[in-house]
């Protein structure tokens, strides 16, 4: 290299640099830093592992976490059996301008803000909503009824939110899958349903993994959704966060808490990658 | 499975009308946001009252339209000021991102950029949390040492920015880097034969051939930044962008006042959505 | 016949939106034999092939393999294997559940597909490789599985769909003897689409020439080389040198053309011999062109002409002829006996053939 070259390499190595110390790594070590330091006085600290502790020893912390973590693995299942399908037909059984349009038709709810869609769904679901009415009308009901504040309406708001993120990878890889892959097996002898398991689904195992990783992560750490779909009473992990930071303002408690949600978080993206030998910059790097 | 294989009646309906049920609820709870702004009724709910645009252009209360909703317009100001400097700073820093990765070979090369991908799959909440624990033990040991303010520190418009930009940038950098893979670097070669300086050839070949991804990063951080929730909440101060705003009034109960703003937002997001897609489409 | 043919197609149609892509196709391959269906792409070979494997739907016609209707059976049901243009070896197992695969799919115990997957890649002749995957093979040895995979399952009839187009030159000259000689060791009916005229001539047993959705003739290589039924197979089969003009004269079969450039040309016309007044093209083969230093006695295609560049190809020289009156090209072979090898650009140079070693056919409609 010579030395002009070097410097233009240092001056684009710079704001990486910047970027990831300053926003990235310094700010989690900080997080893990309060989170084992345990308030004595006013300003005083020491160190230790106390915020876990408490973490441990109160059934509602420690319960709403599992919650969030079982439910968040629930979403993943139901958005992936949920989503193949429609990923499966537009990649191969459209072709054109219809694919465009069904995928466009799929990409436009994304692009509208999270609270949109929400709010959508609280519409459709309130006491006085949309469901409720058309329910009464029919004469399914016969009063009004509250489809809103339970853990149906926060599993329906997640799935809606995070099934794009399902359907893209899913789209992108069933698309690379040759046609003739298919009709060679169908050729061999195979019937629809070895087909989908000996050929289809291996196929698509980057796509899958991908989707799964990210819908279990948003759902994971998913704060909106929850919080108004599932009411005061819908014990989410983000929402214990949410109010040891801002409400509680107990700072110590609420970085043991995240540091606990990002251990998770990475451990099952870690397990997910392992399990299908799939590499995080392969998964991701899209 | 693929249409050149024979299969039953029963089934290829049964899979469509799966398909058209799916993108029935896709669609509903767009489409009862976007119904229930033209409700002429305070609640955003059923019965139907009758239509009228009041819910977007009415003055007097409790009819005040979104052009008319003080709170509301200064929040999407609000919203764009941080979007704009969020789109700036990502695609800069994604730019270079991408020069560098794709450009250069050194040690450690691989794991930077699994560095770079982390911010991906850390939630948003814990990002937010994490910069502003962090700015704010910054500000607390300088204002100790200087006794002087650095209230850019605390929660606030500044934090927002930086939070948003943090995870937008890997974005930006992937968009980017994607782009700068397919370019054929004998062009550039070829600019220098022909007397370029080196950055004369990257400004004049590299940088136009890259402008359609960098546009398109750009609009989607923009529109990233717009809907940003999880790792605004824990920064913000007393400017609150338009999410923020939206969900403190959706807390206490709504008007129908929030569902134009929503039908606005969905006219902008798609529109945002389509062209940042048309400045991807221009890479083949 | 006394057995039925293992392949039969009667009247075999398909109509797509705008345009019919096969035309009422008729024939019969008999068992064990190898089958090529040539033609240009577009000429509907592969939708042919791929309604005998059952992906496409006749919109009429029937089609028999060993005298049972295949026309209500599905793809997985036939007792047709197919080799897919890029072959379609699933990337996702190794080769030993490649070609496992079809028997797995029809309930044959674990051990048992193991000793019939063994025995067919020893008879392809790559014994032992069932563990690896399938790009650590080199483009032959693919091709080979794929036949394993297919052959495996003792098929009636097996189709190729231009299996060689994606190899290099080199290795296509040597899977052409390959694919004839394990044609021969399964004693399987193949049948194989290609636009390639050399595979087919050296590979078949009988070849039918496909075009615009039909079939134009049905032969063996030597017949559709020496005897082509129409304009279209001289063309197409083989090179031939292609003068179009008037017929000006007819004496039996023998009949008198000039050129568009103005040279008298005398072929033969096999078929119908076309009217004094039509419009007609002659082929004549590069190599029934005989070259001389002098002017031949009374040969009736006899011409002085000019050098116009020699193409070395080692045995396949070939050297291009400029008529000066009229500047139409002729290719002829460069005999090999050594009396041609100084012929140099400008030469003068006398090239004759027999009326008969041409053909006329009356100008195709276009």
């Amino acid at each position: 290299m010579t030395d002009k070259s070097k410097l233009g390499f240092y001056l684009l190595l710079m704001p990486l640099l910047l970027w990831l110390i300053t926003l990235i790594i310094l700010p989690h070590i900080g997080l893990f830093m309060v989170s084992i330091s345990e308030k004595i006085g006013v300003r005083q600290y020491e160190t230790g592992l106390g915020n876990y502790a408490v973490f441990f020893n109160e059934p509602l912390y420690w319960r709403t976490f599992a919650r969030t973590a079982f439910m968040s693995i629930f979403t993943t299942v139901l958005t992936l059996v949920l989503g193949f399908p429609v990923a499966y037909y537009i990649a191969k059984l459209t072709r054109g301008r219809t694919k465009t349009t069904l995928f466009l038709m799929c990409l436009i709810p994304f692009w509208v803000s999270e609270l949109v869609r929400t709010f959508g769904w609280m519409i459709l679901l309130r006491e006085t909503g949309v469901l409720s009415n058309f329910l009464q009308y029919t004469g399914v009901i016969g009063g009004p009824v509250e489809f809103l504040y339970n853990d149906g309406a926060i599993m329906v708001g997640l799935v809606y939110t995070s099934i794009l993120f399902m359907i893209v990878p899913l789209v992108t890889t069933l698309d690379s899958l040759d046609d003739s892959l298919i009709e060679a097996g169908y050729d061999l002898g195979g019937s629809g349903y070895s087909i989908m398991r000996e050929i289809v689904i291996p196929h698509a195992m980057p796509g899958i993994v991908s989707g799964c990783i990210v819908v279990f992560m948003l759902s994971l750490g998913n704060y909106l959704t929850p919080i108004l779909l599932g009411g005061k009473d819908s014990l989410w992990f983000t929402g214990l966060i949410y109010t040891q930071f801002i409400t509680r303002f107990n700072w110590e408690l609420g970085s043991a808490f995240g540091f606990l949600l990002l251990a998770l978080s990475s451990t099952i993206v870690f397990l997910g990658l392992k399990l299908s030998r799939q590499s995080l910059s392969d998964t991701m790097g899209r | 499975m693929i249409p050149t294989i024979p299969q039953t009646k029963l089934l290829k309906w049964s899979y469509r009308a799966y398909v058209t049920l799916f993108f029935v609820y896709l669609a509903l709870p767009l489409t009862v946001v976007s119904v229930f702004a033209f409700n002429n009724s305070v609640f955003p709910s059923l019965p139907w009252e009758g239509f009228t645009m009041a819910w977007f252009f009415g003055t007097e209360a409790p009819f005040i339209g979104v052009f008319n909703e003080r709170s509301i317009m200064r929040a999407i100001g609000t919203s764009a000021f941080v979007a704009v400097w969020v789109a700036g700073l990502a695609v800069f820093v994604g730019t270079c991102n991408a020069f560098l990765f794709v450009r250069h070979d050194f040690r450690g090369k691989g794991f930077l950029y699994i560095l770079m991908l982390l911010p991906l799959i850390i939630p948003g909440v814990i990002l937010g949390i994490s910069i502003l624990v962090f700015a704010s033990s910054v500000a607390n040991t300088l204002e100790d040492n200087t006794e002087m303010w650095f209230d850019a520190l605390r929660p606030g418009l500044v934090l927002v920015i930086l939070g948003q930009f943090s995870f937008i940038t890997t974005f930006a950098t992937l968009v980017i880097s994607a782009r700068l893979q397919k370019f054929d670097t004998s062009l550039e070669e070829a600019a220098l034969n022909l007397g370029a300086t080196k950055w004369g050839a990257v400004r004049q070949i590299t940088l136009p051939f890259l402008l359609p991804a960098i546009m398109g990063a750009g609009v989607v951080a923009v529109l990233m930044s717009f809907e940003n929730f999880n790792t605004t909440l824990m920064l913000v101060g007393s400017d609150s962008p338009l999410t923020i705003t939206m969900f403190d009034k959706l807390k206490h109960g709504s008007t129908p006042v929030l569902n134009a703003v929503s039908l606005l937002l969905m006219i902008v997001s798609a529109g945002l959505g389509l062209l940042a897609l048309l400045f991807q489409r221009g890479k083949d | 016949m006394t057995t039925p043919a293992d392949l039969v197609c009667k009247d075999l149609t398909k109509d797509f939106d705008k345009f019919r892509a096969v035309d009422r196709v008729s024939f019969e391959v008999p068992q064990g034999s190898f089958f090529s269906i040539l033609g240009p792409s577009g000429c509907g070979k592969t939708t042919l092939l791929r309604m005998i494997a059952g992906f496409q739907f006749p919109t009429s016609g029937d089609l028999l393999i060993k005298g049972k209707s295949m026309i209500d059976v599905g793809p997985s049901k036939r007792p047709v294997s197919m080799v897919f243009q890029h072959l379609a070896l699933f990337p996702m197992m190794n080769i030993g559940k490649n070609v496992g695969f079809g028997l797995r799919q029809r309930g044959v115990p674990a051990a048992e597909i193991k000793t019939r997957v063994g025995r067919v890649l020893e008879r392809v002749g790559l014994p032992g490789i069932e563990d690896r995957q399938v790009d650590q093979l080199s483009g032959g040895q693919k091709q080979r599985v794929a036949i394993a995979r297919c052959m495996v399952l003792e098929p009636d009839v097996l189709l190729l769909d231009e299996p060689l187009g994606a190899l290099d030159l080199k290795l296509r000259e040597h899977m052409k003897i390959e694919l004839k000689s394990l044609q021969a060791e399964f004693n399987t009916t193949f049948v194989y689409i290609t636009h390639d005229q050399s595979e087919a001539l050296v590979m078949s047993d009988n070849i039918a020439v496909m075009n615009k959705g039909r079939f134009d003739q049905i032969g063996t290589a030597k017949e559709l080389y020496y005897e082509p039924a129409n304009a279209f197979v001289a063309g197409f089969v083989g090179d031939a040198n292609k003068f179009s003009g008037k017929i000006t004269a007819r004496d039996g079969q023998t009949v008198s053309l000039v050129t568009d450039g103005g040279v008298t040309l005398h072929a033969q016309a096999v078929q119908a011999v076309p009217e004094i007044g039509a419009r007609a093209q002659i082929f004549v083969r590069p190599e029934a062109i005989a070259l001389s230093k002098t002017a031949p006695a009374n040969s009736p295609n006899a011409s002085a002409r000019v050098v116009d560049s020699v193409l070395f190809n080692g045995a396949n020289s070939m050297v291009l002829l400029r008529d000066p009156q009229s500047g139409e090209l002729l290719q002829v072979t460069l005999p090999q006996t050594g009396a041609f090898l100084g012929l140099a650009k400008g030469d003068t140079v006398y090239a004759s053939w027999e009326p008969a070693q041409a053909r006329c056919f009356a100008a195709e409609a276009a």
